[in-house]
């Protein structure tokens, strides 16, 4: 697509709310409770004892598959916050990373290094970790586009250093810090319990979609996407655009904060992985495979990326891959060259991400259905 | 005195390194609007393709002329996986910013993947002269060779493009393409031959510090261009995106804070100045120590 | 009557989601000044820039526009410019940090002999001030400058965005001076607020109004009507103190505050 000059040529998708798009009228009375159905199945899920082979190494309810899904629904949700700024505002922080290891590394240290009880651990995590978003958040935002991406990305690297220098050994460095479980409550400790810590998970991504949502069809969302087309729309209106992107910085870091929190008790502890760029990288590349700016997208291309970025490491081990010759079975055990090169490719020829594939089939199935 | 003397000195080395990385970075931002995340897999390609040259090129070695036909072929592999890269992957999406990064950043996650694929995940160890694993003696400091390297090929490097961007056409094209791209095509040029140029440049340059880089450290590994471009990238927004004098001001000044402060300071304190002296700058001259102006 | 050199047909431009115009048709006479007119913020030098491929990314052209037998819409805009179309953007935009030979040496072109006699001719201040930066010069040199970059080389139609804007009386008439001379060998689109220029260069005018066009005809017909111009241009504040002092230039004399808000 170089300069858009011809009329059939579709809107960008980030640009039409998944809920304007017509579907088909037997739908629409049902759509409405899509969700609820959705949240209902993923509750009741591990009561059931399938077992999908190839997809899952146990069947659904056995506490290895429960923490895979678990990891999938927080980065669900990290995704569709990171969306709130990305796709239906326009900023390109490369520095969302900090705010999710914010909440991992302050849950684990002050419930393991201070002793405190989980809930005000996790509650005085997420104040802080909002705070911090507000606070470099003020100062980033005085820079726009790519010069803000740096800065973004510059913050960041400073959570990277603290964590892996191990300034006042609290965070254990490059090895890591193993949450202290011994003044956890017991319903969330143990292999047993796996299944509590997915409900948690599944609740964190069910309030980010809730707030993401509320707050897109709020007078603020509906400037926070004029920003995102044309800032001096905005401007010219009598706004001022620093706030309203601070807030949403500010949001999206609070969100990634809790996230952060529940991760922590989900994987047992902290691992300065969590403050490297590669992983805000890699909540862009879920945002753009889900479809940026859509309600579902995002928390799609989140959990897909997750169980892929798990699972290719067995199916690169499997006996398929190595059988390959060399030059093929090496790359595809890599996890993170066959996600980034479908990245690739997605932005080519999908840019509005799985969300769109439906509107993109449409064609396509009533070309097929005329025959 | 002597240990100021080496920390200078060391910080100027590392100060080449992330000089070497940010040219490029900032000549392609300024010109062409791409932040180039996937200027780290050129170092890696430099380094990598440097090392197997050591090892399997006819004609190349670790030692003497061998060393330097090995490097030259590293400098030209980062070159042409930049112009490649340019051509094959951010030519399409021409003015599309956002998409030009995105396609950076998968580039960046599935190179450095493949990187890892094909020679492992570990270091290994780098070949190198044997006269860069010794010392010079610089006013009672034991400066180690590899630093001083890098120093003068960094400034090789700096006269180099400077002069380039001075007298030559396309030096010319480029520093107007900074300042106003949209009006160079609205004086008949074709603004893209520039892009590519200044892809291949940046790509030499980055090789470049690959190789020097890996001779310093002695040892090459996947993932070594990452946490150096996220300083490079300081760098670039520090001296004014699109300047390479600019760029070298701010390498030296990133590079002598994080060594002093990390000596006398804290280990690490140092990376978090580096950071403070980029929210001050900021906060004072957001468009950076030179602005957007391609100064030759 | 003769062909024109450039024809533009239902040319539509959305940019972000507004119409900023909406089916302009128009032509441009072979010889001479055409002067595209308009209040402010009526897509004026959207139009002159769509026609040389210059719509931001966001933005979305429909129509044709043809030079000769040419069609331009589809081609990059090196090309056209390549082909003889000259473009002199709204405020200059010579570049800052380069020299005024530097920014001259720019417009060369391979295989062509850049016109440095007309040019100097035209500008000997760009001669005498060729080492001094761009970005030092005053507006009226600037523009003088941003001309002369253009007339190198040779060109079909000379494409002129408010070559006038935040000058000084007597600078206007200078460039005014300059673009009469320009106008003898090569046709002009002329973009101008100021009609006291407008009166003095203009043979045909097109009007545009909200995105369409609302008039076209004999300029100097249409700076006859003071009823039209007053409700279509909204003059009055524009008009420099030169031009009112000019007699016969009827319409500007009658002053509507605020009017090209």
């Amino acid at each position: 697509m170089t300069e858009v000059k011809s009329p059939e040529v579709p809107a960008p998708p980030a640009a039409v709310p998944d809920e304007l798009t017509p579907g088909h009228a037997r739908w629409h009375g049902l759509r409405p409770y899509a969700p609820l159905a959705a949240l209902v199945v993923a509750a009741i899920l591990p009561y059931s004892t399938v077992n999908l082979p190839g997809i899952f190494e146990g069947p659904l309810n056995s506490p290895g598959t429960l923490q895979l899904l678990a990891i999938c629904l927080v980065f669900g949700g990290l995704a569709a916050g990171y969306d709130l700024l990305f796709g239906r505002t326009g900023m390109l922080s490369f520095g969302h990373a900090l705010y999710f290891a914010a909440g991992v590394y302050g849950t684990d240290v002050l419930v393991t290094r201070a002793g405190l009880p989980l809930w005000q651990a996790a509650l005085l995590t997420v104040t802080g970790g909002t705070i911090l978003a507000a606070l470099l958040g003020a100062v980033a935002l005085r820079t726009v586009g790519i010069a803000f991406a740096m800065v973004t990305l510059a913050f960041a690297q400073v959570g990277a250093i603290l964590v892996a220098r191990d300034f006042g050994g609290l965070t254990g460095g490059e090895e890591g810090l193993p949450l202290d479980v011994s003044g956890l409550p017991a319903a969330l400790v143990g292999v047993t319990n796996t299944v509590n810590l997915y409900w948690l998970a599944l609740a964190y991504l069910a309030l980010v979609v809730l707030v993401v949502h509320r707050v897109s069809g709020s007078p603020t969302g509906r400037v926070l996407a004029g920003l995102r087309d044309d800032e001096r729309r905005i401007g010219v209106l009598g706004l001022d655009p620093y706030r309203f992107k601070l807030v949403a910085f500010t949001l999206a870091g609070g969100l990634a904060t809790a996230g952060g929190v529940v991760y922590c008790l989900i994987v047992g502890g902290a691992s300065p992985h969590v403050t490297s760029s590669e992983l805000t990288l890699s909540l862009l590349v879920m945002v753009v495979l889900g479809g940026p700016g859509t309600r579902w997208g995002p928390v799609l291309g989140g959990i897909l990326y997750m169980y892929l970025d798990h699972r290719l490491t067995a199916f690169g081990t499997s006996d398929a891959v190595n059988n390959l010759p060399a030059f093929l079975s090496h790359p595809l055990s890599q996890p993170l060259f066959v996600l980034g090169t479908v990245f690739i490719l997605a932005v080519y020829f999908f840019p509005g991400g799985l969300a769109s594939l439906r509107t993109r089939l449409t064609p396509l199935t009533t070309a097929l259905r005329r025959r | 005195m002597s240990t100021v003397i080496l920390l200078t000195l060391t910080g100027l080395g590392l100060a080449a390194l992330y000089f070497l990385v940010a040219s490029g970075l900032s000549l392609v931002f300024g010109l062409a609007d791409v932040l180039n995340f996937a200027h780290g897999l050129f170092l890696g390609v430099g380094a990598y393709a440097t090392w197997w040259a050591a090892g399997n090129l006819p004609g190349a070695g670790a030692d003497g002329l061998g060393f330097v036909v090995a490097v030259v072929f590293g400098v030209l592999a980062g070159s042409a996986v930049a112009v490649l890269v340019e051509l094959v992957l951010i030519r399409p999406l021409y003015s599309r910013t956002i998409e030009q990064v995105l396609v950076t950043v998968g580039l960046s996650l599935a190179g450095v993947a493949l990187l890892q694929a094909t020679w492992g995940a570990d270091a290994r160890p780098f070949p190198r002269p044997g006269w860069t694993r010794d010392v010079t003696s610089v006013l009672g400091a034991q400066v180690p060779n590899a630093g001083l390297l890098l120093i003068v090929a960094a400034a090789v490097v700096l006269g180099a493009l400077l002069a380039f961007l001075r007298f030559t056409r396309y030096g010319l094209i480029i520093r107007a393409g900074v300042e106003n791209r949209e009006m160079v095509t609205a004086l008949g040029i074709d603004v893209r031959k520039a892009f590519t140029l200044v892809f291949a440049i940046g790509g030499a340059a980055a090789a470049l510090a690959g190789a020097l880089g890996s001779v310093y450290f002695g040892t090459v590994s996947p993932g070594q261009g990452g946490s150096l471009l996220i300083f490079a990238f300081i760098v670039v927004v520090i001296g004014g995106m699109g300047s390479v004098v600019g760029s070298a001001y701010a390498a030296v000044a990133v590079g002598l804070l994080q060594q002093f402060v990390n000596y006398y300071g804290t280990s690490g304190l140092g990376d978090l100045c580096v950071v403070g002296l980029l929210a001050v700058v900021l906060l004072l001259r957001p468009q950076g120590l030179a602005g957007k102006v391609a100064h030759a | 009557m003769t062909e024109p050199v450039l024809s533009v047909e239902n040319l539509s431009v959305r940019i972000a989601g507004l119409h900023i115009l909406q089916g302009v048709s128009f032509e441009v006479a072979p010889t001479g000044v055409t002067v595209l007119l308009g209040r402010n913020g009526v897509g004026k030098t959207t139009t002159l820039r769509a026609i040389v491929g210059l719509t931001p990314r966001n933005g979305e052209v429909r129509g044709t526009v043809r030079m000769g037998a040419q069609s331009l819409l589809a081609r990059p805009t090196h090309r056209l410019v390549r082909d003889g179309l000259g473009y002199v953007p709204e405020d200059r935009c010579v570049f800052a940090a380069l020299t005024v030979t530097e920014n001259l040496r720019l417009a060369e072109r391979r295989g062509t002999t850049p016109a440095y006699d007309k040019v100097y001719a035209l500008f000997p201040e760009l001669d005498r001030r060729g080492r001094q930066r761009a970005g030092s010069l005053s507006g009226g040199q600037q523009q003088m400058l941003a001309i002369g970059r253009v007339l190198l080389n040779d060109n079909r139609l000379l494409l002129v965005d408010e070559p006038t804007k935040g000058l000084a009386p007597k600078v206007v008439t200078e460039v005014a001076e300059v673009l009469e001379r320009v106008a003898e060998s090569v046709p002009v689109l002329l973009v101008e607020q100021n009609l006291a220029v407008v009166r003095r260069l203009a043979k045909d005018a097109v009007v545009l109004s909200a995105g369409r066009v609302a008039w076209t005809g004999d300029a100097q017909d249409l700076l006859l009507e003071t009823a039209l111009t007053k409700s279509l241009l909204g003059v009055g504040s524009e008009v420099p103190v030169s031009a009112r002092s000019e007699p016969g230039l009827r319409a500007p004399q009658s002053r509507t505050k605020g009017g090209s808000a």
